[in-house]
């Protein structure tokens, strides 16, 4: 193929997915939204006003960006799970493989399909925070790439679930074991700063810290963490599945017998 | 001369060490109607998805006009189209949007692909379905638009995996005479099939497979020595 077919390709996978979330938008979209005003209304109004200021904002401002950040990994993440397995329950997957797209266009363009997905659904909710509060972006160019490599990196571990799940049931061990925990204990509703040194210590094994700290210093403009540090994972946690995705593709797993 | 198709010993074992193919030769001219003769389970679909590249082989080597499918993969699938035996198209998207998708991962624009597709819509009685899903249609239809949809990127060289498979008589009819149509303007054509009669109506040559090997390949007459293709097929595969 060349570049002009590889692009028309693209657009292709691209335009069918971005149409495909916003046909089935009450699930694409409005679950996230209705979760996170929840957390917004719970934890940032009713709890919040009752919890003194952490790093100089309040602390619905401190878990907004924490809040962003769930979603759309959550999002990223399950949309491409339930894509792609649906896809391969489908074998509608057969009409990509017998194409001559190279691997590496076919996992970029449902890529970005997600990362324009995630990038507006972190839009949306981040907009409805101002509903409680107004909250300055302190770096708003660096949000909006922390959004897009984050939403790449749970994209790309949606597709790896859903190349190895063979049945409905290895959908959900994936988010319900590790990430689900990893989440919720990833500093979004604290600063690691407030716990024990040795739980402080363990939270540095947890990726999800760094994707929920390098939001909160584009956003607020302060972090636990650096964002150079924060980014060289981020980065790096994309290469490896990246990679990984690859490979599953050069050699079939779980999509050629 | 070049050969649209060329398999050298090929072999294909799947996970359970459950064999499908062992040791398969074949070369398909270009121009050719082939037939596959096979009962259920023989190898044919492994065959075919294999050269597709929708199954690993376990060892041979495949060329698709004079493109090897493990160093110059893309190129051979420009050249095919496939049928394949059970529908695999998404059944929430609409008829016509599936032919556009198609031609999009071969990388043919929606402003190209129109002629090609309009033409394919007429051909094959689809044009009243065009805003449809696959939910809305028959057996029949569906099957149709399996080969509309393996032909978007006019491919050279086209597989039907047992076209005919709950295909009523009338249908087949008019299936064949798309298919013979098809031949004569150039492209080459290899289906499977378990209606001895099929492969008698439409081709010119045949291999009869059984257990993952070939049994008997030639022309028609060469197969049949004389005899009725019945005999010989059922005298193969018993
Ligand atoms: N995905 C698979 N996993 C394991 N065995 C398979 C698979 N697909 C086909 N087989 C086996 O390989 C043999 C050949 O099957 P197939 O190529 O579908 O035959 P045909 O198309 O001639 O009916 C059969 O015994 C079948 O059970
Ligand atoms: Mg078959």
């Amino acid at each position: 193929m060349n570049l002009r077919q590889k692009y028309i390709a693209f657009m292709t996978i691209f335009g069918k997915e971005v149409k495909r979330s916003f046909r089935t938008w009450k699930q694409t979209f409005i679950p996230s939204i209705i979760t996170t005003v929840l957390y917004f209304l719970i934890f940032g109004t009713f709890i919040g006003s009752q919890i003194k200021s952490i790093g100089g904002v309040s602390y619905m401002t401190f878990i907004v960006p924490g809040l962003v950040m769930m979603a759309v990994m959550m999002n990223s993440f399950q949309s491409m799970l339930s894509k792609f397995y649906f896809l391969k329950f489908q074998k509608t997957i057969q009409e990509i493989l017998i194409s001559p797209m190279p691997a590496w266009l076919v996992v970029f363009s449902y890529l970005s399909s997600s990362v324009f997905n995630g990038l507006l659904i972190g839009s949306l909710i981040f907009g409805s925070a101002f509903l409680f509060e107004t909250i300055p972006v302190a770096h708003p160019f660096l949000a909006i790439l922390v959004v897009v490599l984050v939403s790449s990196f749970f994209a790309l571990l949606g597709l790896i679930n859903a190349i190895y799940a063979k049945t409905f049931d290895d959908m959900n061990i994936v988010q319900t074991f590790f990430l689900t925990p990893l989440t919720y204990l990833g500093g979004i509703f604290y600063s690691i700063k407030l716990l024990p040194e040795v739980w402080q210590n363990v939270s540095h094994f947890n990726p999800i810290l760094y994707m929920v700290n390098s939001f909160r210093y584009s956003i607020l403009g302060f972090s636990d963490i650096t964002i150079t540090t924060c980014l060289l994972v981020i980065l790096g946690g994309i290469a490896i599945a990246f990679s990984w995705v690859l490979y599953l593709f050069k050699t079939g797993r779980g999509m050629k017998a | 001369m070049k050969h649209a198709l060329s398999i050298k010993d090929l072999h294909k074992t799947y996970e359970g060490r459950k064999v499908a193919l062992s040791g398969v030769d074949l070369d398909i001219e270009e121009g050719e109607f082939f037939a596959f003769l096979g009962p259920n389970g023989a190898g044919k679909t492994t065959l075919i998805s294999i050269t597709c590249g929708l199954v690993q082989k376990t060892k041979g080597k495949i060329i698709v006009q004079g493109h090897d499918v493990d160093t110059e993969g893309d190129d051979a699938k420009l050249h095919i189209g496939l049928v394949p035996q059970e529908f695999n198209a998404d059944i929430f998207t609409k008829v016509e949007d599936i032919l556009y998708i198609q031609a999009g991962y071969y990388g043919v624009s929606r402003k190209e692909a129109k002629p090609q597709v309009e033409m394919l819509l007429e051909k094959l009685s689809l044009k009243d379905k065009r805003n449809n899903t696959p939910m809305e249609l028959s057996g029949g239809m569906k099957r149709r638009l399996m080969i509309a949809r393996s032909l978007v990127h006019k491919p050279t060289f086209l597989f039907l995996d047992e076209p005919s498979a709950g295909v009523d008589v009338e249908l087949r009819l008019e299936m064949w005479k798309f298919l013979r149509e098809l031949n004569e303007s150039g492209v080459t054509i290899v289906l499977t099939t378990h209606y001895l009669e099929e492969a008698e109506k439409l081709c010119k040559r045949i291999a009869i497979i059984n257990k993952g090997e070939i049994k008997r390949i030639g022309t028609m007459d060469e197969v049949r020595g004389g005899r009725p293709l019945e005999e010989v097929y059922l005298e193969i595969t018993a």
